[in-house]
């Protein structure tokens, strides 16, 4: 089950308007159910129901089928994610070599359960599935960043992590 | 014309390792000395090793510098290529005998692999056209549009014996057939790029790394079966593979080699770029389409087959990247030679992502039929820190595990299934003994409990009880029982499944129980994990002897479970215990032991 934000929506009606644009371009293409949300969230960052409603305008789709979409892949993030998101990858090669324990460290850290977002908005958490950077396990990344080749002890953690407190 | 070529390697993981510095520290440093004119600097492909990431190759000396860091660069700049003296130090150490150095081919990495798929991989610039041309690109397009009918690329396709390499392992030709013999208005070709199966990665670096030879592919799928238009699903994740497949696919039109009448031959093909949004189901076939077509990616029932009813209820035939990224080969240099290669029932070679406890963590391109133990002691130079090789798995969460016993079985599609694992993507862990083997059973486990698109019942609730019965089993409450309920439901859930993942979900546990049940009994009887991972079975004891009292371990203990006075042996009460190992992580003299 993906995690419902209850956090106000905060969207500005530039926001909407762009989305409207892009929408009223490519909204009735055959499949554009998907591309729409991809761009949706690219916008906002995340998918309230607030967006799920303006795709489901701009797609002649019903809420349902688009919320149904939304919630079937998980690129598709219901709550809205931190300033840095991390994400530690959970592929079989990062997961012999420790990605898990990896994981547990930083929920400790953050204080914060994998899924969630700091209530300051400053740091999501995430387990990834494989992002094909095998060689480097275990790795873990934060926005862009990537960590490979983690040591499972978390003694680097606090290190990586101080870079993004500004 | 250059006199020098300065490969980097800009795959994910040597990305990952930050290549990109390394390229602009070598921009910088060699127009500081003014040698912009005569060295260019390459962003190629992955090259394979990339556990001894970020990679550089200098050529025509074909210098094989490793774990370069940006620091390095003005060295290599200074003294490679200013005063032509090799950089030695830099150079990957198994390369450097003496005062010799050794051809990269030469490598116990690279001597066992043939590069097909992968051959332009660290080749060439993927975002340059011409230098995919230059290594006859395109050739094979235009031998069968002017040379071959469509009957006649299929039987060679057919007659190469190439295989399905995303996991099933159907004869290509024999899928072109089938959809070339069904007549419609409309006919599409599409390519699998969503991959899914976590420890694998060689799509992903034949798309980064050549993605002209996928497009090209499928101008010859689409030719071969009458279609006008491609698709290729990839997954969102892969941002670099995006956008290097989205510049080739603009090259190639503004040549001429996609779009309307193909080199002149009034053949007509394009294509388009779908992103996937993270589903691993979407790796089978129907569930794929639906996906492309903007629904849930759910499978639908088969028959019809995509060949008579696929991509917007036409004929439609689907291949993996790896798949295409052969075909050129085949066209151009004949069935018969690609037959020559692998074993008589799996031609050809297959790039395996090698991954985990292993040394030369990478991609390797091996023909079929070579040993895993070449794969692992020859290439893969063998276990880390001295530990001893226990199993590989092959095949992710539809695959099983080949145990060290059986380390002399030839890498191909019917010996794998054999042994009741598969060949599937190419995704290959290697396990040490430190790893549980019922744990790794759950981790697949629970990846497809996830992953279970929830439409059948057997996988979305089958999958899931047998996951609560191995959770039962590593938490230590465990009947010999349960080991009989494991294969009966497996067993259902393998027969009654609608696709493919919930047919495939039980091989993990399967072939793990056939080739270590006495690890599961193990678990169930002596209430013990012997690889020490299963937390629950864990117990932390003091050895009396060993503990000198310093206290230390009492005060990291964070529930307060050690007891004991200074200078005596220390005692661990194993009801407060939370088997955190804080204990024994703090203990100076290994007086701790975790058994």
């Amino acid at each position: 089950m993906k995690k419902i934000s209850k956090l106000p929506f905060s969207g500005t009606p530039e926001q909407e308007a762009q989305l409207r644009a892009w929408l009223d371009e490519n909204g009735k293409k055959p499949g554009a159910a998907m591309p729409a949300l991809q761009y949706a969230q690219e916008v906002y960052g995340y998918l309230p129901v607030e967006v799920l409603r303006i795709v489901a305008e701009g797609t002649g789709k019903s809420l349902e089928e688009i919320y149904g979409i939304a919630t079937f892949y998980a690129q598709f993030s219901l709550s809205p994610k931190g300033k840095y998101k991390i994400a530690v990858c959970l592929g079989t090669a990062c997961y012999v070599k420790g990605s898990g324990k990896i994981l547990a460290k930083l929920e400790e850290k953050l204080g914060i359960a994998n899924g969630d977002c700091q209530l300051d908005g400053k740091f999501s958490l995430e387990a990834s599935r494989c992002i094909g950077a095998c060689g480097l396990a275990p790795v873990f990344t934060v926005n862009d960043d990537v960590y490979g080749r983690v040591k499972e002890d978390g003694s680097e953690l606090d290190a990586i992590l101080a870079k993004y407190r500004d | 014309m250059f006199r020098s070529h300065v490969m980097v390697c800009g795959g994910t993981g040597c990305t990952s390792s930050g290549s990109q510095k390394i390229i602009d520290a070598f921009n910088a440093e060699i127009a500081a000395v003014g040698l912009h004119e005569e060295v260019k600097v390459i962003k190629t492909g992955c090259f394979g090793l990339c556990a001894l990431g970020p990679i550089v190759v200098v050529y025509p000396e074909g210098s094989f510098y490793s774990m370069v860091k940006p620091e390095d660069v003005k060295e290599i700049v200074d003294e490679h290529l200013l005063k032509g003296r090799v950089v030695t130090r830099l150079l990957y150490d198994e390369t450097v005998q003496g005062d010799t150095i050794k051809s990269l081919n030469d490598t116990e990495f690279y001597k066992h692999q043939m590069r097909v798929a992968l051959r332009n991989c660290g080749r060439i610039d993927p975002d340059n056209i011409e230098e995919y041309i230059g290594y006859d690109g395109y050739a094979a397009l235009g031998k069968v549009l002017t040379e071959m009918t469509p009957e006649q690329v299929c039987q060679t396709i057919l007659d190469s014996g190439l295989r399905g390499r995303g996991g099933g392992g159907f004869p290509t030709g024999r899928k072109w057939m089938l959809a070339a013999v069904n007549h419609a208005d409309q006919k599409y070709v599409a390519c699998n790029a969503d991959e899914g199966d976590p420890g694998a990665f060689m799509d992903r670096s034949i798309l980064e790394g050549d993605p002209h030879a996928v497009i090209e592919a499928m101008a010859i799928a689409a030719y071969a079966i009458g279609a006008t238009k491609g698709y290729v699903y990839i997954r969102a994740e892969y941002p670099i593979a995006v956008q290097r497949l989205q510049k080739a696919i603009d090259d190639a039109r503004a040549y001429g080699l996609l779009g309307k009448d193909i080199f002149g031959t009034g053949f007509e093909y394009d294509m388009e770029i779908k992103l996937g949004a993270g589903a691993f189901v979407c790796g089978e076939e129907t569930a794929l389409m639906n996906s492309i077509e903007g629904h849930r990616g759910e499978p639908r029932p088969r028959p019809p087959y995509p060949a008579a009813k696929g991509l917007f209820g036409k004929p439609t035939i689907l291949n993996n990247v790896e798949t295409y990224a052969n075909i050129p080969q085949i066209i151009l240099n004949g069935a018969d030679w690609f037959k020559s290669i692998g074993t008589e029932k799996s031609s050809g070679t297959k790039v395996f992502a090698l991954g985990g406890k292993i040394k030369n963590t990478g991609l390797v391109e091996i023909p079929m039929g070579t040993t895993l133990r070449t794969v692992i002691e020859d290439i893969g130079g063998g276990i880390p820190n001295g530990k001893k090789f226990k199993a590989a798995q092959t095949g992710g969460p539809s695959g099983g595990c080949i145990p060290a016993s059986l380390i002399d079985t030839p890498m191909d599609y019917d010996s794998l299934i054999a042994l009741g694992s598969m060949m599937g993507s190419g995704g290959l862990i290697v396990m040490d003994e430190d790893t549980c083997m019922v744990d790794i059973a759950k981790f697949f486990l629970e990846f497809t409990v996830e992953e279970s698109c929830g439409k059948c019942a057997p996988c979305r609730i089958g999958t899931k009880r047998l996951l609560e019965l191995l959770d039962k089993i590593t938490s230590g409450n465990g009947e010999l029982e349960d080991l009989d309920r494991i294969e009966e439901l497996a067993r259902f859930i393998k027969e009654n499944s609608a696709c493919g993942l919930g047919q495939s979900a039980p091989n993990p546990v399967l072939s793990t129980l056939q080739h270590f049940r006495a690890e599961y009994e193990a678990h169930i009887i002596d209430k013990k994990c012997p690889a020490g991972v299963c937390k629950d079975l864990l117990t932390y004891r003091i050895i009396e002897d060993k503990c000198k009292g310093c206290t230390l371990c009492k005060r990291v203990c964070p529930v307060g479970a050690i007891s004991g006075d200074v200078r005596n042996p220390h005692v661990i009460d194993p009801a407060k215990c939370i088997k955190c190992g804080a204990c024994m992580n703090g203990c100076k003299f290994n007086a701790i032991v975790r058994e």
